[in-house]
């Protein structure tokens, strides 16, 4: 009776040190989070000021600003989203609400899952074969754009399937009992309960976008040039690129450290700021739709 | 009429369901169209032959022996298969130091060239092949192409080397696998035991909170990332372990260990969650405690996808391409520690492709490496397809 005490007593020490343990794990993830978010505001927010952020780059991108990478990643971003909600949003209306069941959609499903989980970096090759040499857009906003469009497609896709799938059925067949048509059904009941969820999905894949380097190496990106685009088919420069090659083969990598800071702190704000208004719009929308 | 509209309308819906099968097609077809023509390539630059005496009987050469022959590792046409003799290797340039340039004028340059080497028995030259003669009286080697087992089982990477370039991909395939182990042996048991605290012991609160913060994680760009273990983990490692230089496996190891953090934590709870209450409240009613049932109950109950979540892990290693490149110091030789530096695949797609020329050898090298990441990810993203296929089966 007494060992049994003895080992009751040593089965809970032992699990009170693993969740322990489990939990200490646990809070070190926000700790690196913390530390990393932390040690680049610390020591980024010293560059940012109206001038770094609206000027061009100077004596070999020591000095100046990065007004022009903004620039390209913002034409990119749009670049991209352009091509990417329309088709990838459609695709996921099929899956879900048209294929049904069967073997279609499953071929669909992994097809869209195996798209996903293509490196960036083959992405940029396919880009740099198809839209920069086969279709001859040279580097240009176009091609990075459509390169970097393909690369998101599969979260737009499964963002919409998602959400709509969380939209009960009663309500489909509640709109074509009242004599709707299925398309008018999507229009005007499906689409506009699903769109908050839609857009928090959307809105979270610009995130992905902005940071994103590898697919635009070798298809949009210029190492320097302190311009403005002119048009879709111009070069540009853009804040993830612009960090690489300023911390890694600038010109005088310690004299430009201070700008390296300054373009990580500013691409850490942006994804700050698309991860908060994401948030934001869940809660917001979450109560209007449990108020309905 | 709105029959007909709407019937388009579906028309569309229908083809953009497809559309990323299409994308997949076209990826497949692009890939292996620019890098399929390597195995037809030779090794050797392009306009550019290598010539010997026409005495002598060596016929062909790989692209290693080529190597070790102009740095001077082989001297002797013995080792090569040829007659007892010494080699004498002979760039073109150096027609230049033998006459003075007013000498060197047109065909007299060409004429010269052929002189030297039907001279020197144990000559081997490299040359363009613009300033060949038809009357040139050297014996030009037939040139290699690049070989299956070369380019898969070849140590060497020497993409750029002159005359020779080497095409060897194997201490890029075991960087990155290493690179990727090192990643998978810190994030698994710190990913997992964060998603069970998560899943079966945190209150929903603390799950709560934990959300956006996975999410923020995730969204941070692999550029800040790289840029982050430059700053940070390098000089850190450096000191800790007083290496030379803190580029190491390990760094990209850490990094991306961190990046795939989230990927893990996120499907692994989700298939923890999956638990049935009942089985769990069976097995504590049974008197095992708390951490008896998550470990013989609830973790073999949701193995299949924490497999997912490791593969998924993995898969993301495996692909990823700024953070490693910047942290990783980017040697392409045969890696043997973690404490070494060491380089992937999408680093070395990424630092060379810029330089490659469209078409040439090196470009359809860097393409076929896409190639082998592409099959490398295709099958990891199938095999997580089939894993977690088999348990919607098994309920």
């Amino acid at each position: 009776m007494n060992t049994d005490i003895l080992n009751i007593k040593r089965k809970r020490r032992s699990q009170a040190i693993t969740f322990g343990l489990f939990r200490v794990l646990s809070y070190m993830v926000i700790l690196i989070l913390l530390v990393i978010l932390g040690f680049i505001i610390y020591n980024g927010a010293g560059s940012i000021s109206w001038n770094f952020l609206t000027g061009y780059p100077e004596d070999g991108m020591t000095k100046g600003g990065i007004f022009p990478a903004i620039v390209g990643t913002i034409c990119l971003i749009i670049g991209s989203m352009v091509f990417a909600f329309p088709i990838g949003i459609m695709s996921g209306i099929y899956i879900n609400e048209y294929a049904g069941n069967n073997w279609i959609v499953k071929f669909i499903r992994i097809m869209t899952n195996n798209l996903g989980a293509i490196p960036s970096i083959v992405f940029g090759l396919f880009g740099m074969a198809l839209f920069v040499n086969y279709l001859g857009f040279g580097d240009s906003i176009l091609a990075g754009s459509l390169t970097l469009g393909l690369l998101v497609l599969p979260v737009v896709i499964r963002t919409t399937e998602e959400a709509l799938k969380a939209i009960p059925d009663s309500f489909r067949t509640g709109s074509l009992a009242l004599g709707a048509s299925k398309l008018q059904t999507i229009r005007h009941v499906i689409l506009p309960m699903a769109f908050p969820n839609i857009i928090t999905g959307l809105i979270l894949s610009v995130g992905r976008v902005s940071g994103e380097t590898a697919p635009i190496l070798f298809t949009a990106a210029a190492y320097f040039l302190p311009r403005l685009p002119h048009s879709i088919f111009d070069q540009v420069m853009a804040l993830p690129y612009h960090l690489y090659v300023i911390s890694t083969s600038g010109t005088n990598i310690e004299a430009s450290k201070s700008i390296a800071y300054g373009t990580a702190l500013v691409l850490i704000v942006i994804v700050l700021l698309i991860n908060i208004l994401a948030n934001f719009l869940r809660k917001y929308f979450g109560n209007k739709v449990k108020m309905n | 009429m709105k029959r007909f509209t709407e019937k388009i309308i579906e028309g569309i819906l229908k083809l953009s369901g497809g559309v990323t099968s299409i994308i997949i097609l076209l990826i497949i077809l692009f890939l292996f169209k620019e890098g399929s023509g390597l195995f037809n390539n030779s090794s050797i630059e392009k306009g550019y032959v290598l010539s010997v005496n026409p005495a002598n009987p060596v016929k062909t050469l790989s692209p290693k022996q080529v190597k070790e022959i102009f740095d001077e590792n082989i001297t002797n046409w013995k080792e090569v298969g040829g007659n007892d003799e010494e080699i004498k290797t002979f760039r073109f340039e150096e027609i230049f130091d033998l006459y003075p340039d007013e000498e060197l004028d047109g065909e007299i340059l060409s004429q010269r060239l052929s002189d030297e080497i039907s001279k020197e028995n144990g000559i081997i030259a490299f040359l363009p092949e613009r300033y060949l003669l038809t009357s040139f009286k050297g014996k030009l080697l037939e040139s290699n192409n690049v070989s299956l087992s070369e380019f898969f089982l070849g140590k060497e990477w020497f993409p750029t080397a002159v005359p020779a370039a080497e095409f060897g991909i194997l201490p890029l395939l075991l960087g990155t696998l290493l690179v990727s182990f090192g990643t998978i042996a810190i994030a698994l048991p710190f990913g997992i035991a964060v998603a069970i605290y998560l899943a079966e012991i945190a209150d929903p609160r603390i799950r709560k909170f934990f959300k956006p913060i996975i999410e923020l994680l995730a969204g941070i760009p692999s550029v800040v990332y790289g840029f982050f273990g430059l700053v940070v983990i390098v000089p850190l490692i450096q000191k800790i372990f007083g290496l030379p230089v803190g580029e190491t496996g390990l760094a990209g190891s850490i990094i991306l260990a961190i990046m795939a953090l989230p990927t893990i934590i996120t499907v692994a709870e989700d298939a923890i969650r999956t638990t049935p209450r009942v089985m769990k409240e069976a097995s504590l009613g049974l008197g095992a405690t708390h951490w008896q049932t998550i470990w013989r109950v609830v973790v073999p109950y949701s193995i299949s996808g924490i497999m997912a979540a490791v593969m998924l892990g993995i898969g993301r290693a495996i692909g990823e391409t700024m953070a490693v490149l910047m942290v990783t110091g980017n040697a392409a030789v045969m890696p043997t520690s973690l404490l070494e530096p060491v380089r992937t695949i999408p680093a070395t797609i990424a630092a060379e492709l810029g330089e490659a020329p469209v078409g040439s050898t090196h470009y359809q090298s860097l393409f076929m490496l896409g190639c082998i990441l592409f099959l490398l990810t295709l099958i990891i993203s199938l095999s997580v397809e089939f894993i977690s296929g088999k348990k919607k089966n098994n309920n």
